[in-house]
């Protein structure tokens, strides 16, 4: 079963937020996860950790660097489900 | 040459079995209280644990810390943090030069709960789902290096591991770390997060635990005949050490002075205490001569402890070899009794009790002593607190480790 993109949104501001604090209306989708999120790079590791699981997908480690914002992460995951 | 510093205790907490912060910790202990309590969970039926019981924590650190801190902080760090916030507001939350503020934060055993976690990921689900913080949440200075992030200490965060004595070496080197003049301030103490069904069993496997799973509180019965182990606890114990001059020039509540450690090993055997109990008469001895104290003057022991067989009666023994006639108007107490065993966290709980004692002038009591052991050479406070004289006074911590460590502090009244 794939996941809608508003689907993934959720679930992944829920892990944002369960890692940083952060409300989980305040993970929108032009949020940098560095500049606006402050998230740094063992936070991000460990939400690509648990988005993996979440959402069944794989997230290379290659493909991190290229997710600068949530919304590049939404439609990242959107895209990988098989 | 400018003179040793003095240092003193300006700020306490703990979060134990008897309660979450250390005013309810006290009252509790003041009272007789146990900490002990079946567990509530399906361990004894899934592992078969021959031990049904432990003095887990009294509040559970998810009523108290926000989720992101429960995701980064194995419960030993937790525990640690807690305690800390609470002994730093108690000491006034003192603006400090960072560069002078230093952290001991020890544990006996380190982040087990993460390790095991980690290692159950790895077993079920594969290498890719263990989380990226699993490393900084297990190692055993994890606790300290959360506390000096939590502080922003730059004079030096550090973590002593040396088994139950984990806690008092931490404090003894933070005092050294002051005497030395290398901070002027020294967050201290230590904290165990080991009630896991691996280490019950462990610890069972050894004989050490006690097995009166019909009825938990009466289980830690230190100096009783009818004692047959310890009670694993767990909980942390912190307090904020600081130059006596330091203090003064801000003015804080000073509560007591620690003013001797002494230190020692008994180079015996991995587990069992030295039977002649020359190892923890160096270390009480080294911590007296260390004080200045006289041994007329000590008139409160906050014994070791643990309500095992052999090993409260080898300490019991060592305070009289020690203290000779002067252990007569020593008033001994044994607070495993009613916090089980904090293992690394129990030298820094019982050092706070011991200052508590002196600030207070109470000794707290020893439960479930129905029939003192005949072999006990020394006068036990039983059912209810006992009042110590005015003036200035001493008492002594003891704290013993598996591996043959003796920590001994000596502490006095402010």
């Amino acid at each position: 079963m794939a996941y809608t993109e508003q689907e993934i949104l959720a679930g992944l501001a829920e892990i944002v937020s369960e890692e940083t604090g952060l409300p989980t209306d305040s993970v929108l989708p032009e949020k940098s996860f560095t500049d606006d999120l402050d998230i740094d790079s063992l936070s991000m590791m460990t939400i690509v950790t648990l988005a993996e699981e979440k959402f069944s997908v794989t997230i290379p480690d290659d493909e991190v660097k290229n997710l600068a914002t949530v919304g590049d992460a939404v439609s990242f995951i959107a895209g990988a489900q098989a | 040459m400018t003179p040793v510093p003095d240092v003193v205790v300006t700020g306490m907490g703990a979060t134990t079995p008897l309660g979450g912060d250390l005013t309810s910790t006290w009252n509790a202990a003041l009272a007789g209280e146990s900490g002990a309590r079946p567990f509530d969970n399906d361990w004894v039926e899934r592992y078969g644990l021959p031990v049904t019981f432990a003095a887990t924590i009294k509040v559970s650190p998810r009523d108290v810390l926000p989720v992101p801190e429960l995701k980064k902080l194995d419960p030993s760090a937790q525990y640690a943090m807690i305690a800390t916030r609470e002994a730093w507001a108690d000491a006034g939350s003192p603006e400090v030069d960072r560069d002078r503020l230093g952290v001991v934060v020890s544990s006996g055993i380190g982040g087990i709960w993460t390790t095991l976690d980690a290692w159950d990921t790895l077993r079920e689900k594969g290498a890719r789902r263990v989380l990226p913080m699993t490393v900084p949440m297990l190692m055993p200075n994890s606790p300290t290096a959360f506390v000096s992030l939590e502080l922003g200490a730059r004079a030096g965060a550090h973590a002593l591991v040396s088994a139950c004595a984990s806690g008092a070496e931490a404090i003894g080197y933070a005092v050294e770390m002051i005497r030395s003049g290398r901070a002027d301030v020294v967050v201290a103490g230590g904290t165990e997060a080991s009630i896991h069904p691996m280490p019950v069993a462990a610890f069972a496997a050894s004989r050490t635990l006690s097995l009166r799973n019909d009825d938990p509180q009466a289980a830690s019965r230190p100096y009783d005949v009818d004692r047959d182990g310890f009670v694993l606890g767990e909980g942390a114990g912190i307090v904020v050490l600081e130059s006596a001059e330091h203090a003064a020039a801000r003015g804080a509540r000073v509560y007591a002075r620690i003013a001797g450690v002494g230190l020692s090993s008994d180079g015996y055997h991995i587990t069992s205490p030295e039977p002649s109990g020359d190892g923890q008469i160096r270390a009480m001895s080294a911590a007296l001569k260390d004080s200045g104290v006289a041994a007329r003057d000590v008139v409160h022991v906050n014994a070791h402890a643990t309500s095992t067989v052999v090993g409260d009666l080898i300490e019991a023994r060592s305070i009289r070899g020690l203290l000779g006639d002067e252990a007569d108007h020593v008033a001994l107490s044994a607070t495993k009794s009613m916090t089980g065993h904090l293992l690394g966290g129990a030298g820094a709980l019982e050092t706070i009790f011991t200052v508590l004692a002196l600030h207070d002038r109470q000794a707290p009591p020893t439960i479930n002593v129905d029939k003192p052991d005949p072999e006990l050479v020394l006068d036990l406070v039983r059912s209810e607190p006992r009042p110590l004289p005015d003036g200035q006074i001493a008492a002594v911590n003891n704290s013993f480790g598996f591996g043959g460590h003796n920590v001994a502090l000596v502490i006095t009244s402010a």
